[in-house]
């Protein structure tokens, strides 16, 4: 049998993700692109680069899955899977001991208790407020004019944060422009914003249960600052990994490998293990 | 002839006015505040004794009032802006019962009694959605500035289906209407349907009696009233000569006026 490739392609709100992955569930290749307004390109564009990555062609893959907030529109997908799905089963898979996941995103943030086979048990999201997620750092990274990715490092050199008191995103601009006016450090208002992100997760983590082992996923996963702050937060140490930013793209190849061994042959079906 | 000032320190505008005795206004200034509140409040001062023709000395009390009034270090008083609001507009609309006042970032609903005292209040402060940023932003997301949106929306036929969930979700709505083909005059319509619908809310958990009146700087946006007018099924009074954006620093004046007053009156009996 000739080796079987499949693909997970996570159009987010913010940004798209995608993987190739083989049926060892080896990442061959990966792409991450902002979205922007165009969500079937934003998925295509994805998909080729990943492609490219990994040096194979898009006849060699099996089966396809889109996922994300765009994920109808991956129009060369076979099937499509919620990001909750995908997130819980890509934790579990970059971490076994997962039980609880944390998502967060450019536009969203969920909580999912998850079981041993990555199987969402329950999960709590905002979606009617944007506090709290990645936009809330977008915000600060446009006031501040500092690129996201500087930001974590800055905020952890803060020896006296503030302490934010506006809760919505749009107000939380000028009240960070604000304590600059009064002469407060860069550093130290950028600590204050992570801490009222990380406070936001917590309480919706809350809902769904906050045990160990927690697996932290999703495009702000790679700020540094969010991750020490949330393992103060909730005295627990915070799986993190260089793929969580891929793992609703991992969790949807991994998905997409179910119905490629499925379809390729009856009796492999029951064998995946995640 | 004695002159009050009021200085009403927004969130988005500052807004200053010199009165006299009968509340007839002199002169009145108003522009960003920016982030400073201390130094808009300076330069609301420098700005409205410059427009009155007046110095520092001709001016016997200032008021501050609004977000940032206790930021103004060369006030005499601060008085909160619903009780600046519910004065100005029982002053010069002494029917109204009902006041809404829909600023940059706040949303105020105030019941008045007859005397124009202040029964019942309720306020959003914490989401931008009930607030004219909400409106700002959707324009913002559109390549439009604040100052576009009355005339965007005053003939819109059809507003676009906006939710008022969160002002940062609307701007994947406002996308997708784009992409749609709706136009920035519908979606901004859509937009100030959304914020009116918010508002009536709000009003709604004080009990209203009428008559109603808007106030604040929504009262720029004609569309606004009329939105609210058919949901609420009243009049909305707004007054003349933009009284609503004014309001604030009006009522502070006129109140100063009547500190003034009893200031005066307590001195006359303790000489006495």
């Amino acid at each position: 049998m000739s080796e079987i490739l499949v693909g997970g392609v996570d159009v987010g709100s913010t940004q798209t993700k995608a993987v190739v992955m083989n049926s060892d569930l080896e990442i061959l290749g990966r792409a991450l692109i902002d979205t922007g307004v165009q969500l079937t390109a934003a998925a295509e564009e994805s998909f080729a680069l990943a492609l490219k990555d990994a040096g194979r062609e898009r006849s060699e893959v099996a089966f396809v899955i889109g996922t994300g907030y765009g994920r109808y529109r991956v129009e060369f997908g076979d099937a499509q899977v919620t990001e909750i799905s995908c997130h819980a089963r890509g934790a579990v898979f970059l971490f076994p001991k997962t039980t609880s996941v944390l998502d967060v995103g450019g536009q969203d943030t969920k909580a999912i208790r998850v079981g041993d086979q990555g199987q969402v048990l329950d999960f709590c999201m905002n979606d009617k407020c944007s506090a709290g997620t990645g936009r809330f750092l977008g915000a600060a990274s446009q006031a501040l004019e500092i690129p996201l990715g500087e930001l974590g490092p800055l905020a952890l050199t803060a020896k006296n944060p503030v302490r934010m008191t506006t809760t919505c995103t749009v107000f939380a601009e000028s009240e960070i422009l604000g304590w600059l006016a009064l002469g407060r450090k860069t550093e130290d208002v950028l600590m204050g914003v992570h801490e009222a992100i990380a406070s936001r997760s917590i309480s919706l983590l809350r809902r769904t249960g906050i045990e160990p082992e927690i697996t932290f996923t999703g495009g702000v996963s790679r700020n540094t600052a969010m991750v020490s702050m949330l393992e103060k937060m909730t005295e627990t140490p915070i799986n993190v990994s260089e793929e969580s930013h891929y793992c609703g793209a991992i969790g949807a190849a991994i998905y997409a490998l179910d119905h490629a061994l499925a379809e390729t042959s009856a009796t492999a079906s029951g064998g995946i293990t995640p | 002839m004695t002159l009050t000032i009021g200085i009403d320190v927004g969130s988005s505008y500052t807004k200053a006015a010199v009165a006299d005795e009968d509340g007839v206004v002199a002169a009145r200034v108003s522009f960003p505040t920016g982030y400073n509140f201390t130094s808009a409040a300076q330069s609301a001062l420098e700005q409205v004794l410059e427009a009155a023709g007046i110095g520092r000395d001709d001016v016997r009390y200032i008021a501050a009032t609004g977000f940032g009034r206790y930021m103004v270090p060369f006030r005499d008083l601060a008085i909160t802006e619903l009780t600046c609001h519910a004065w100005a507009i029982h002053t010069k609309l002494p029917t109204v019962r009902t006041v809404l006042d829909v600023g940059g970032q706040t949303a105020k609903a105030i019941r008045l009694d007859e005397t124009g005292r202040v029964k019942a209040f309720r306020l959003n402060d914490k989401c931008a959605a009930g607030s004219g940023a909400f409106l700002e932003k959707t324009v913002r997301y559109m390549g439009y500035e604040a100052i576009d949106i009355p005339h965007l929306t005053n003939d819109a036929g059809d507003p676009a289906d906006v939710s008022s969930v969160c002002t940062v979700f609307a701007e994947s709505e406002v996308i997708n209407h784009l992409a749609g083909g709706r136009s920035a005059e519908d979606i901004c319509a859509g937009a100030v349907v959304a914020l009116a619908g918010r508002a009536g809310q709000l009003v709604k958990r004080v009990k209203p009696e009428s008559e109603y009146a808007l106030s604040g700087g929504l009262t720029r946006v004609p569309r606004m009233q009329r939105e609210l007018e058919e949901l609420l099924g009243c009049e909305i009074h707004v007054g003349d000569d933009e009284l609503g954006v004014y309001a604030g620093a009006l009522g502070a004046a006129m109140l100063a006026h009547r500190r003034l007053r009893k200031l005066e009156a307590a001195a006359a009996t303790t000489s006495v």
